[in-house]
């Protein structure tokens, strides 16, 4: 049957949507009423079917529209693709790793065929049918890295792992919240986690680097991860955080529903096999609040864990603004009412 | 706003004397006393071995102290970026087992360090010592132009004007923190300058 790619956009007109089957397939973080990090790592195993797990590498109706979104980023700005010298080698991996798994997961939109080195990836969506040779850069129109990644959802970051640590030294990097590839390509896993508020004091970082750096092949792990966005923009960089900023000040108790986006961040850890690298995808998905409510018990959760969330991580993730509008909103549709336990709608 | 710092943020030492035979010593300004304090713990002979690259800046200070040192060879340069070639060509050209220390502003030891990462010498291997100014390089993430010198909180961007708060976030391989647009979210607020990095 296949899926059935949305026209919308991610900036100007703001078309972006969820059908039905989306909103209730969304990834939502939090198990609990209340929020604090933790290094919530687990493996990355296949899940239910209709949900974002029910292939590793989840492909879905934002598709085409995430991936012309990507190319006008790239246009405006090459520097959100960069790939040190060294990491050639791991972006074939990764080639590898995103032309297999979408094959397996969605044979009637992909298909790779292999003759030995000689490769035909046939990528129906977005009308591609190439045939190249693996390991040998000059057969393609993008270095390898860059090749698959204008082709797959979500942003990827390649850890070279040196030293007992994993340093930052390739990634496309175009839906990212806040932070600049530019900035932190060459840094380890402490430098680029540097600004984060409250985390190193309680030893996240050495524990998840700890945990990823013994991460083996065909043993994929993943975490979640979330902030909020105005209005369903993917390119929330820092590189034009003056352009979205101002989108901050703009919520009203009357735009909310359609203004305020929860977004979550559906990260995995692969062992690559040549290089022996890391790839981090970073996947995002978006939902309006009015989208989001229409599950009762997501409602009720959110006014808690927005309501009692800690001042610096508001202040990080860039609530400050309209918290109090937010707050208020989402208090309407919370009557106190306990919740189920775990993530999923009720 | 210093005061707490973050993972990021380089952390200088004290230089001190490694071992081997070649040392080659990058210093502006008030960097010079760096050197003449580790020259105290030195062995013998230790300067035989040594060159010295030295940025006066305007004050012209410290010259003679780093002669007394009777180094191999003591350069003079009058700006990082007229030295900058020659640290390549002597960077390129060094053996295994050169020890490099550099001693100074932030902004000398962050550039000349970004000259040894592009030569392939690791980071941890650098003897540093920050004296004198704590004046910053910072890189406008918006524009990706690099301001030098940036003394207040918040700064003008030189390049394309936006009004920046100065993060402790830092780049080895840019050698420059990090400045973002502090007032992105409502261009009215402007907070007041003030001079904390001297």
């Amino acid at each position: 049957m296949g899926i059935t790619f949305r026209k919308e956009t991610f900036r100007d007109d703001y078309t972006f949507r969820n059908s039905p089957e989306h909103i209730r397939r969304f990834p939502f973080p939090f198990n609990e009423d209340s929020y604090m990090y933790a290094v919530n790592i687990e493996p990355h195993v296949v899940g239910p079917k209709g949900s974002v797990l029910e292939n590793l590498i989840d492909v879905d109706e934002h598709y085409v529209a995430e991936m012309q979104d990507r190319a006008l980023v790239l246009a405006e700005d090459p520097l959100r693709c960069q790939s040190l010298p060294h990491m050639t080698l791991a972006g074939w991996d990764l080639l590898e790793l995103l032309m297999e798994q979408q094959a397996l997961g969605y044979p009637e939109h992909f298909t790779l065929e292999r003759n030995g080195d000689r490769w035909r990836w046939i990528n129906r969506p977005l009308g591609i049918d190439d045939t190249f040779t693996f390991g040998d850069t000059s057969t393609l129109p993008y270095g390898p890295m860059e090749y698959i990644t204008r082709q797959s959802q979500g942003d990827f970051c390649i850890l070279d792992q040196r030293d007992g640590n994993l340093w930052m030294d390739a990634g496309m990097v175009t839906t990212q919240a806040d932070w600049s590839l530019d900035f932190d390509i060459g840094m380890n896993f402490f430098e680029w986690h540097a600004p984060v508020p409250l985390a190193h004091e309680k030893g996240i970082f050495t524990r998840a680097l700890k945990f990823l750096t013994n991460i083996q092949q065909g043993k994929p792990a993943r975490r979640l991860n979330w902030t909020m966005t105005i209005n369903p923009r993917l390119d929330t960089s820092p590189e034009n955080y003056h352009k979205w900023g101002p989108d901050r000040a703009t919520v009203t108790p009357e735009n909310v529903g359609q203004k305020v986006h929860l977004r979550v961040e559906l990260q995995s850890f692969w062992r690559l096999p040549r290089s022996n690298a890391i790839v981090f995808p970073i996947r995002c998905y978006l939902i309006k609040m009015d989208e989001l409510v229409t599950q009762p018990k997501w409602a009720r959760r959110l006014h808690r864990v927005i309501r009692d969330l800690p001042e610096e991580l508001a202040t990080y993730k860039g609530l400050t603004r309209y918290r109090p509008t937010l707050v208020e909103w989402l208090s309407k549709l919370d009557d106190g009412s306990p919740t189920s336990p775990g993530f999923g709608p009720d | 706003m210093a005061a707490k710092t973050i993972i990021s943020r380089p952390i200088y030492g004290t230089l001190s004397p490694q071992s081997g035979k070649h040392h080659l010593f990058i210093a502006d300004a008030e960097g010079a006393l760096a050197i003449t304090d580790m020259a105290r713990k030195a062995p013998p002979g230790f300067f035989d071995g040594a060159e010295i690259n030295f940025i006066p800046g305007l004050e012209g200070k410290h010259i003679a102290a780093l002669e007394a040192l009777k180094p191999a060879q003591l350069h003079i340069a009058p700006s990082f970026a007229s030295l900058l070639p020659r640290l390549k060509q002597t960077l390129t050209n060094a053996h295994m087992g050169l020890r490099l220390y550099l001693a100074g502003t932030e902004g000398l030891i962050g550039q000349a360090m970004q000259a040894a990462l592009e030569a392939g010498i690791d980071h941890t291997s650098i003897e540093t010592e920050h004296r004198g100014s704590l004046a910053r390089r910072m890189q406008c993430v918006h524009c990706k132009g690099i301001t030098e010198n940036v003394t207040t909180q918040p700064a003008l961007c030189s390049h394309c004007g936006l009004l920046l708060l100065v993060r402790d976030h830092y780049s080895r391989r840019l050698a420059a923190f990090q400045g973002v647009c502090i007032n992105a979210e409502d261009r009215s607020e402007v907070p007041p300058m003030e001079e904390i990095f001297r």
